[in-house]
């Protein structure tokens, strides 16, 4: 079985370009199955459930979702060849722009928007940085000056990615990016022992263990404070 | 990273690559101290620093030299070996398996191309052939060439290099910018030597298009339609890098559309361009007609249909003419040609 990890900031149309790219797959009688993370809700399961695609979601509640992620991802591993899947394609929600849930040697996608900006691509982090495709959508609405400029900010942050337009709601660009998904060769069994290809946000101070009280005498563990100085941070 | 760009100092490769600023920039590295190497910058960050960038060595080190690598091709495209003169499509088959009605179909820079069909017959995919310059590993088995031969893979995995530029009526700015910086912007991305001089010429061009003028500090989100329309065709036209621009019809409002075609084919593009209305599409030195997702037949404009063209465009003069009296206010007079 195949694993490829999808990840994107919230709305940007992982889910559409998704569903778009597993019917591509599907005509190549690949069978495909979709694991979702989020955090307190999505009904994405169901659109895939409508498409007839194998899926299972998993909800963070109050964890990190990314580290959710990790502590799932082997177990999830093990669903998709129990289902006699070719492919299974993670989807998880970049929610601080700086999670990034790509493992070493298994295929990392990142699908941004057009419409979030051109100074987006600098504010994510090894989400965009370290994807190995990077899937622009919503190019179909904006000039094809800002989608120049859009693309070519991407490629100064991840310079070695290669850069995809595809549409979601039309499919345009689909099928090409599914012939880059599957590959015979990289078939895996397990992702135990693997890393991941950046070390998660650290975070562990008074708050993650539930403290509600503002204030310095408050604050333990990992804090980091603001500078409010001449110079900004 | 190779190993020449390892032990450079930051110095050195600023000398040698300027545009690895907008990187290290970009990557939010401080370069101050600009006698370390990219290794030893990276050691003096802070831990924070270091989650910050999202990035180890290794990863930062392969990043610039991809960087520098892409960008070197970028700015060693000289206009000779980049130039597409032609692009030929080579017939695959329909939904039913069967072959398309024609063997192939060469297209020259300089020459408009309609397509024609009903929605959903398969334009969109003729289009996504010819992006990804298919090599019968399509649905429809296509092949494309460029020049003649088959083409460079890089057209298909360069996120900087592609074959087609899109114009659709659907298309809006979504920037807060005013027109002038827009366009600076994107003459930037482009690495452009002569940045005044062209973006000058890009903003005249749109205005010579544009029934109403505007001023280079107008923000780009409050042009009109026409104005719009006109600024991303002049653009473009002039600052794409794409060799074939594909148009989405063209609205006729606002708008020099014969001028609009003239800047592109005058800057040597190929233009294909999906339209059901009869002057646009007589515009056009061929039309490919799209049925059931197979070429169906390409037809040669005929002499008599560039008289009816020439017909239809007074027409048009007419009606355009009526909707600028309206737009500055005056009565509308009956005109002898329309009651015949």
């Amino acid at each position: 079985m195949n694993l490829v990890t999808f990840s994107g900031p919230p709305s940007s149309g992982k889910t559409a370009v998704i569903l778009k790219t597993i019917d591509a797959l599907q005509n190549r009688d690949i069978a495909v199955g979709v694991v979702k993370f989020d955090c307190l809700y999505t009904d994405d399961d169901r659109l895939y459930e409508k498409a007839g695609i194998p899926v299972k979601k998993g909800l963070s509640g109050s964890l990190c979702p990314d580290h959710y992620f990790v502590s799932n991802i082997e177990e999830v591993v093990q669903w998709g060849l129990a289902n006699d899947l070719d492919l299974l394609i993670t989807e998880s929600a970049g929610l601080c722009n700086r999670c990034s849930p790509y493992i070493k040697d298994i295929k990392a996608i990142c699908v941004i928007d057009n419409l979030s900006g051109i100074n987006t691509p600098k504010k994510i982090g090894p989400m965009l940085k370290t994807a190995d495709i990077v899937i622009i959508t919503k190019g179909d609405i904006v000039s094809q000056a800002e989608r120049e400029v859009f693309a070519s900010r991407v490629m100064t942050v991840n310079p070695r990615a290669m850069v995809m337009h595809v549409n979601g709601l039309t499919g345009q660009g689909a099928f090409e990016f599914s012939t880059l998904l599957y590959d015979d060769e990289l078939n895996i069994e397990t992702v135990k022992g693997k890393q991941l290809r950046f070390s998660m946000p650290s975070a562990m101070c008074s708050y993650c263990l539930g403290e509600t009280r503002i204030g310095e005498e408050h604050q333990l563990g990992n804090v980091r404070k603001i500078n409010l100085g001449d110079q900004n941070e | 990273m190779n190993k020449e760009l390892k032990n450079m100092k930051i110095k050195k490769i600023l000398e040698k690559y300027p545009y690895a600023k907008t990187f290290l920039e970009d990557q939010q590295l401080s370069i101050d101290d600009q006698e370390l190497t990219i290794s030893q910058l990276y050691q003096q960050l802070t831990l924070e620093q270091k989650e910050d960038l999202g990035l180890d060595i290794k990863q930062l080190e392969a990043s610039l030299d991809n960087y520098i690598e892409q960008m070197q091709e970028f700015i060693g495209e000289s206009d000779d070996n980049n130039t597409v003169q032609s692009l030929t499509i080579l017939a695959g088959k329909d939904k039913d398996e069967q072959a398309e009605k024609f063997a192939e179909l060469k297209v020259h820079a300089g020459e408009i191309i309609s397509i024609v069909g009903p929605t959903g017959s398969g334009k969109s995919r003729l289009l996504a052939d010819i992006e990804w310059t298919a090599q019968a590993d399509t649905p429809t088995e296509r092949s494309i060439l460029i020049n003649g031969q088959k083409p460079d893979l890089s057209w298909r995995f360069s996120g900087g290099k592609k074959l087609v530029a899109q114009l659709s009526q659907n298309m809006n700015f979504v920037m807060d910018l005013g027109v002038e910086e827009f366009i600076r912007l994107h003459a930037a991305s482009r690495l452009v030597k002569n940045e005044d001089e062209i973006v000058a010429r890009v903003i005249t061009e749109a205005n010579f298009l544009a029934g109403e003028k505007f001023s280079a500090d107008t923000q780009i989100t409050s042009l009109s339609g026409g104005q719009s329309r006109a600024l991303m065709i002049a653009d473009t036209a002039i600052l794409s890098r794409s060799p074939i621009i594909l148009i989405d019809e063209i609205e006729n409002a606002g708008i020099d559309r014969e001028k609009a075609l003239d800047l592109l084919v005058g800057e040597n593009k190929i233009v294909l361009m999906a339209t059901h209305d009869p002057i646009l599409a007589l515009m056009g030195d061929k039309r490919i007609v799209i049925n059931n997702g197979g070429i169906e037949k390409i037809i040669k404009t005929k002499d008599f249909e560039k008289e009816l063209l020439i017909k239809l465009k007074k027409v048009d003069n007419m009606l355009s003419d009526l909707r600028n009296s309206l737009r500055y206010g005056k009565e509308l007079t009956d005109n002898p040609n329309l009651t015949s």
